[in-house]
């Protein structure tokens, strides 16, 4: 784990106010597992005050990628740097996808997918093939992160909420179909994005299929320290009260583990 | 003049003599082991641990924290191991360093404070305690002991009676008269004081129409509260005769300079480690570099240089 300011070699605006950043990080390029996060601190002075969560994307080399949408100060902050600027971030953190036998599905919202091409990518250098599953707004925003994933081998489907391309409406709605392609298959499921679309995952995958899921939450400091991440448990932990840590506890968890809230 | 003519130590009271005046503040350094990879633990001035109080705290639900101008606000409410999993799990870590260890407490109950202060007198590599009653996100007994003087002095007392270690009282700035909790400090034994803790704040959230954090208040912090905490460590420097630890957006050296000529003895970093997880020794290394750049040899001619005399 490292906390340094590193070199920019890439700030590409990909369409839909969404961007992808490589940095040039050989300490943290080298030990990287799919499911982890840096923190980036956008701007020099105190506002915004607080690193941002963003995970790993890719690795390449000794570079790092990072994808994101402008949204707030800081990922508009982010968008205005350019290669051969320096970035200080903080990382690699956090746990990282399990990856088991069986016929594995990825699937994916918005800014979501952002480590589940690092998977992806992981998965086919141990020769698993993974059927992807992605969703986005509409076609600009799928157009801005789609390639990617299309640069892969395997099966991919994709849906925007407009039809402006691929299937109509969310992705999820392709879920029950894929499993039901092996219905006998121990499916592994991995998931990435808004809430809503993991809770509903997290429900079709229930006593049937493992599920992980990377979840986010405010963040402050990303190493355990500010107690800040918290999101609701199923179970009681040993403090006596039903919280994970996203930070320490996770990203990535079982969806069992976890208690959805309607 | 190379660093070793800079003499950094600093007396924070009851007898114990910091090698220099940067520690950390409670529930911003979890307990030491989380920023091992970013800076010199054993180099630190002390380090004061996540409060502890006498059983484990599950804390507040989410969210728990939100970003404000400059700041942020938090409601943690006081998630902890509790007594005996710090003796057990954390402590041996920490003893294993060679920087004081300061250990934060808090109770719902003067009782459940003596208990705590007993407990970890018994313990060997503990340098001081400091006394938790201002945290702002806990429901009962908290706010009362660091609002009221008389139960801030009576709860003094009590666990300076439980405790021969030295004894920190760490102050509330949400009351009228800062100079008064901080006397009642002085009169129930502590041998210093330190401040401020959280200012009461909140924020909402516009979309949902509703508070952002689940506790609905929560404590803000950063440098956006540092003119307000300076401030007060002033009038607190004013009130007592005890040494005063100045805590309150101090994330860069420069801020450290300036509780130290309001008259604070030592200062505690706290948001800053979220954002920058080697701000205290970046503080330290400036302090020392102002000291050589200004043929400062002992930095303790420095507490309340601002005030002039007074």
């Amino acid at each position: 784990m490292i906390q340094a300011k590193r070199q920019i070699t890439l700030n590409e605006s990909l369409g839909a106010d969404i961007y992808r950043l490589s940095i040039q990080a050989p300490e943290i390029a080298a030990t990287a597992q799919a499911g982890q996060f840096i923190m980036v601190k956008t701007g020099v002075g105190f506002d915004p005050l607080l690193r941002r969560p963003f995970s790993i994307h890719q690795t390449e080399g000794d570079e790092i990628q990072i994808l994101f949408k402008r949204l707030g100060k800081g990922t508009t902050l982010l968008s205005k740097l350019a290669a051969g600027q320096q970035l200080d971030i903080l990382g690699p953190l956090g746990n990282a996808f399990t990856l088991q036998e069986g016929p594995c599905c990825l699937i994916g919202g918005g800014m979501g997918v952002a480590p589940l091409l690092f998977l992806a990518q992981t998965m086919r250098s141990r020769g698993i093939t993974p059927h992807i599953l992605l969703g986005a707004r509409n076609k600009a925003e799928l157009m801005a992160f789609l390639p990617a994933f299309q640069a892969l081998d395997g099966s991919l489907r994709y849906a925007t909420d407009d039809g402006s391309m691929g299937q109509r409406g969310f992705i999820i709605e392709a879920l029950p179909a894929l499993l039901a392609e092996d219905n006998k298959a121990k499916w592994q499921v991995y998931s990435c994005g808004p809430y809503p679309m993991m809770r509903a995952v997290a429900a079709i995958c229930q006593h049937k299929w493992p599920c992980q899921v990377s979840m986010e939450t405010m963040m402050a400091c990303g190493i355990s320290a500010c107690l800040g991440c918290t999101i609701t448990a199923r179970n009681t932990n040993r403090k006596g009260g039903k919280y994970l840590h996203v930070c320490q506890d996770g990203p990535v968890f079982a969806a069992e583990q976890i208690e959805w809230k309607s | 003049m190379n660093d070793n003519n800079q003499d950094l130590r600093v007396d924070i009271g009851g007898g114990l003599k910091l090698n220099n005046p940067v520690m950390t503040a409670s529930g911003t350094f979890g307990y030491g082991r989380e920023f091992e990879s970013f800076t010199e633990l054993d180099s630190l001035g002390a380090i004061v641990v996540k409060g502890i109080s006498l059983r484990p705290r599950p804390g507040n639900p989410p969210p728990r924290i939100v970003e404000t101008a400059c700041g942020m606000l938090n409601a943690i409410g006081l998630e902890n191991v509790g007594l005996e999993a710090f003796i057990k799990d954390k402590l041996p870590y920490l003893k294993g360093h060679k920087c004081p260890l300061i250990v934060n407490i808090l109770g719902d109950s003067i009782e459940e404070y003596r208990h705590l202060a007993a407990g970890l007198d018994q313990e060997e590599g503990i340098s001081a305690i400091e006394l938790n009653i201002s945290c702002p996100n806990v429901k009962k007994g908290g706010v009362a002991f660091g609002s009221q003087p008389d139960l801030a002095r009576e709860l003094t007392t009590t666990v300076r009676q439980a405790t021969s270690l030295p004894l920190i009282v760490k102050l509330s700035p949400n009351v009228s008269d800062i100079g008064a909790m901080a006397r009642a400090a002085e009169t129930g034994g502590a041998n210093a004081v330190s401040l401020i803790n959280t200012l009461i704040g909140m924020a909402i959230d516009i979309r949902l129409k509703k508070p952002v954090l689940a506790n609905i208040t929560g404590g803000l912090s950063g440098p956006a509260i540092k003119p307000v905490a300076l401030r007060m460590v002033w009038q607190a420097a004013d009130a007592v005769h005890i040494p005063v630890i100045g805590i309150g957006g101090i994330s860069t050296w420069q801020d450290a300079m300036e509780f130290i000529m309001a008259g604070a003895s030592a200062i505690q970093v706290g948001t800053a480690n979220f954002f920058n997880p080697a701000a205290v020794d970046e503080i330290q290394a400036g302090i020392r570099r102002y000291m050589r750049e200004n043929n400062i040899n002992q930095l303790h001619t420095l507490i309340g240089a601002a005030r002039g005399g007074k």
